[in-house]
C-alpha cells in the first residue's frame, strides 16, 4: 500500500485573508498529488496562487489574517495545524524550499557554510566537521566554484547565480524527497537561468528528489516538467502531463498563455495574441469562472464555478464541451499549429 | 587593515585636536571673557589684573596661550585649578575617573542585558499582552527624568525605608572604591546602576524591538523558518544576530558619551565625585583650565567609543568588512 500513497496529496487548499474590506481568497480549493521523483510545474502570472499555495504547504504562512484550510499529506501525514516541533522534523529534512530572490534568501550576517551547517546539525546527529565537509560536498554538486573557499563566503560575496546555487545546496542538505522552488529563475540572468534549471532537472537523476516547480515562464516548464498544473485567480484551471497539455491544450486560459509566445514552428504570426483585459481583483473574484470575463467562449453554464474533473490524467476547469475544443481554439486570432 | 586602522588613529587625533582648540577659544578668547578677571577675583585694581595676565601668560599671542595650555595638560601636568588655588588639575580628572568608569560600566551591563531581554520578548510577542505591558513600561523608562527617579530611590532607600529589612544595607551615598571593597562598591552602586541604566533598558529595548520585528519580514527569515530549525533559533541566530548592528551603533555612542561626563544628573544625585560632578563644579565657578581638562577627556572617550563601534562593525557586519 505504502507505495501507492502519493509522496504528497494536496486536497482542497483554501488559503484567505481578512483585510478591512472583507475575507479575501489567494487560493480555493487547490488539489494535486505529487508522485516520487516527479518534476511538476506550476504555471500561472502573478496574482494566481502559486506562491501561497507553495507557502501553505510549508507551513509558513504565519501572517496572523491568514485563514488556511483544506489537507496537506505528506507521506500520509497531514501537514496543516501540525505543531512548530512536528513541522520543523519535516521542514528542511524531506521537504525543502528554494525561493525565488536569491539575493534576500540568506542571512547576510552568516557565511553560506554556517546557514548549511545550521541546516544539516538541526535535523541529523552530525560533527560540525562532519556537515561542513557534507556543505563542501553539496556545494561542488551544485556546480559552484571552489566550494572549499566559498562555503567560508558571506552571501554579500556572491554574485546572484551563486547565492542561488547555495540556496540550492542548503535546500539539499538533509536529502529532502521533496524539493519546492518558487520561481528559483526568476531572478537571474537568462544564461544562469538555464543553468539552475539544468541543476534542478538533475537532481531527481542524483538525489531522487521530486521537484514542484512554480514559473511564470513557460519555457521553464517546457524544458524541465513531467506534468504541469495551470493556476489562474486561486485556482487550477488545468492539469496534465506535459506533452499532452502542451501538444492540446483544454482550457482557454493555457491557450491563450500558449498563444502569447511566438511559435517555434509553422508561419509566422503577425501579432502575438493576448488576453484580453487583466486578472481579477482577488476582492472581487467575479461569479463563477473567474476566467469568464475574458474569455471569448463564455456562454451560460459560464456562470457557474466549473469543476477540474477527476477524470484521467488531463482536466480542465471548464464547461465547454471536451470533443471539438481544439477545433473551437483553431478559431482564436493568432492561430494555432496543425 | 593596518593602513586603515592608522588612518583612522590620525583622524581621531584630528578630531580631538579640533575639540581642544575650540574648547579653548570658547573658554580663553570669546569676547568678555577675561580669565585674568576671574582668577583675580572680584574688585581687583587694574595692576593686579595686568600682573595676573603676566604670571598666567594671558598678554601673550592666542597660539602661544594654546601651546602653553597644552604643554601644562599633557606634558608637565601641572596646570592648576583657578578656583582651588594649588589643586592640580589633571590628578583631580584622573581620580574622578575610576567613579565614573565603576558608575557606567555596571549600569552598561544592565541596560545591554536588560535591553536585550525587553527588545527580543516584545519583538518575538508581538501584539500581545505582554509586548504591550513592556512596551509601556519601557515608554514610561524613557520618559521619567532620571534626576527625579535618583531623588526617590535616595528617599526610598536613604531615609524612608532605609530602617526595613529591605533597604537597610544601603550603605550612605558616596563612592566605595573596587580596590578598597568590591562588596561595598557594589552595595553603594548597584541603585545608580539601575536609575542611570532604566531611561536606556527602556530606549533599548524599544529600538531593539522595533528592529527585531522589521527583521523578521525579511525574506532569509522565511529560509530560515524553512529550514526547520526551530523559531527559537531562527529568532536568535538570524532575527537577533541581523538586528544587532543598530543595537551596538547606538550602545558605543551613549557608552562614551555617558563616560565623558555625561551621566552628571546620577552623579550630582548619589554624591558621586565622578568626571561629570567636577564639570559641573568647574562650570558652577567658572573653573576654566578644568572645563578645558573634562571637555578634553570627554572628547576622547566619545571618540574612543565611536572607533570602537566602527571595529565592532567589522565583526559583527560581514559587509563592513569590505567596504560595502
Amino acid at each position: 500500500m505504502a507505495t501507492e500513497m502519493p509522496l504528497l496529496a494536496v486536497e482542497n487548499l483554501c488559503v484567505s485573508f481578512r483585510t478591512d474590506g472583507g475575507v479575501v481568497p489567494a487560493v480555493s480549493g487547490v488539489s494535486f498529488s505529487v508522485e516520487r521523483r516527479e518534476i511538476l510545474g506550476v504555471v500561472g502570472e502573478s496574482g494566481s496562487g502559486k506562491s501561497q499555495t507553495l507557502l501553505a504547504i510549508m507551513g509558513l504562512i504565519n501572517s496572523p489574517n491568514a485563514i488556511v484550510t483544506g489537507s496537506v499529506r505528506f507521506l500520509g501525514q497531514e501537514m496543516l495545524g501540525l505543531k512548530r516541533r512536528a513541522l520543523d522534523a519535516i521542514r528542511g529534512r524531506q521537504v525543502a524550499m528554494v525561493f525565488q530572490d536569491p539575493m534576500t534568501a540568506l542571512t547576510p550576517v552568516h557565511t553560506i557554510g554556517d546557514q548549511i551547517i545550521e541546516q544539516i546539525r538541526a535535523h541529523e546527529s552530525l560533527s560540525r566537521g562532519a556537515a561542513r565537509r557534507r556543505a563542501v560536498e553539496l556545494l561542488d554538486a551544485v556546480g559552484l566554484p571552489s566550494p572549499e573557499s566559498a562555503v567560508d563566503r558571506y552571501p554579500h560575496q556572491l554574485s546572484g547565480g551563486m547565492r542561488q546555487r547555495a540556496v540550492i545546496a542548503m535546500a539539499l542538505s538533509c536529502n529532502p524527497a521533496l524539493l519546492i522552488a518558487d520561481e528559483p529563475t526568476t531572478a537571474l540572468d537568462v544564461t544562469v537561468q538555464a543553468q539552475i534549471l539544468e541543476l534542478i532537472g538533475r537532481l531527481r537523476d542524483s538525489f531522487g528528489s521530486a521537484v514542484i516547480l512554480v514559473t511564470h515562464d513557460l519555457g521553464v516548464v517546457a524544458e524541465v516538467a513531467d506534468r504541469v498544473m495551470v493556476m489562474y485567480a486561486g485556482r487550477v484551471v488545468e492539469e496534465g502531463g506535459k506533452g499532452q497539455l502542451f501538444r492540446e491544450p483544454l482550457h482557454p486560459y493555457s491557450w491563450g498563455l500558449f498563444g502569447s509566445i511566438p511559435p517555434m514552428h509553422g508561419p509566422r504570426p503577425a501579432r502575438l495574441t493576448a488576453i484580453p483585459g487583466s486578472p481579477p481583483k482577488l476582492s472581487q473574484m467575479p461569479q463563477g469562472c473567474a476566467f469568464g470575463p475574458r474569455c471569448g467562449f463564455r456562454h451560460e453554464a459560464c456562470a457557474a464555478q466549473p469543476s477540474l474533473g477527476s477524470a484521467g490524467g488531463h482536466r480542465s476547469a471548464c464547461f465547454l464541451p471536451r470533443e471539438g475544443r481544439h477545433e473551437l481554439r483553431r478559431t482564436l486570432a493568432g492561430g494555432v499549429p496543425a | 587593515m593596518l593602513v586603515a586602522l592608522v588612518s583612522r588613529l590620525g583622524q581621531m587625533l584630528l578630531v580631538m585636536f579640533g575639540i581642544s582648540v575650540v574648547a579653548f577659544l570658547i573658554f580663553f578668547a570669546t569676547p568678555g571673557a577675561d580669565p585674568s578677571a576671574r582668577i583675580a577675583g572680584r574688585n581687583a585694581s587694574q595692576e593686579t589684573l595686568v600682573q595676573v595676565r603676566h604670571d598666567f601668560g594671558l598678554d601673550r599671542p592666542l597660539p602661544v596661550q594654546y601651546g602653553l595650555m597644552m604643554e601644562r595638560l599633557f606634558i608637565s601636568r601641572d596646570l592648576t585649578s583657578f578656583v582651588n588655588r594649588g589643586q592640580k588639575v589633571v590628578p583631580t580628572v584622573l581620580e574622578a575617573i575610576p567613579v565614573t568608569l565603576s558608575l557606567v560600566f555596571g549600569a552598561a551591563v544592565f541596560w545591554v542585558l536588560g535591553g536585550l531581554i525587553v527588545g527580543v520578548v516584545a519583538g518575538a510577542t508581538r501584539g500581545s499582552w505582554l509586548d504591550r505591558t513592556l512596551m509601556i513600561l519601557s515608554l514610561i523608562g524613557v520618559s521619567i527624568p532620571v534626576f527625579w527617579l535618583g531623588e526617590v530611590a535616595n528617599l526610598i532607600t536613604q531615609s524612608r525605608w532605609h530602617d526595613s529589612w529591605l533597604f537597610s544595607w544601603v550603605p550612605p551615598l558616596g563612592y566605595i572604591a573596587l580596590t578598597d571593597s568590591p562588596w561595598g562598591w557594589f552595595k553603594a552602586l548597584v541603585i545608580p546602576w539601575f536609575t542611570l541604566a532604566t531611561l536606556y533598558i527602556g530606549l533599548y529595548g524599544r529600538v531593539l524591538r522595533a528592529s527585531i520585528i522589521e527583521t523578521m519580514q525579511e525574506d532569509f527569515i522565511r529560509t530560515a523558518r524553512a529550514k526547520g530549525i526551530g523559531e527559537r533559533r531562527v529568532l536568535i541566530n538570524h532575527g537577533l544576530r541581523t538586528s544587532l548592528v543598530a543595537f551596538v551603533t547606538m550602545f558605543g555612542l551613549d557608552f562614551g558619551a555617558l563616560v565623558g561626563g555625561g551621566a552628571l544628573l546620577t552623579e550630582v544625585v548619589f554624591g558621586l565625585q565622578g568626571v561629570g560632578k567636577l564639570t559641573y563644579g568647574a562650570l558652577q565657578t567658572l573653573d576654566l583650565p578644568m572645563i578645558l581638562a573634562t571637555v578634553i577627556y570627554a572628547s576622547f572617550f566619545v571618540v574612543m567609543a565611536n572607533f570602537v563601534v566602527d571595529v565592532a562593525f567589522v565583526f559583527i557586519d560581514p559587509r563592513a568588512r569590505d567596504g560595502h
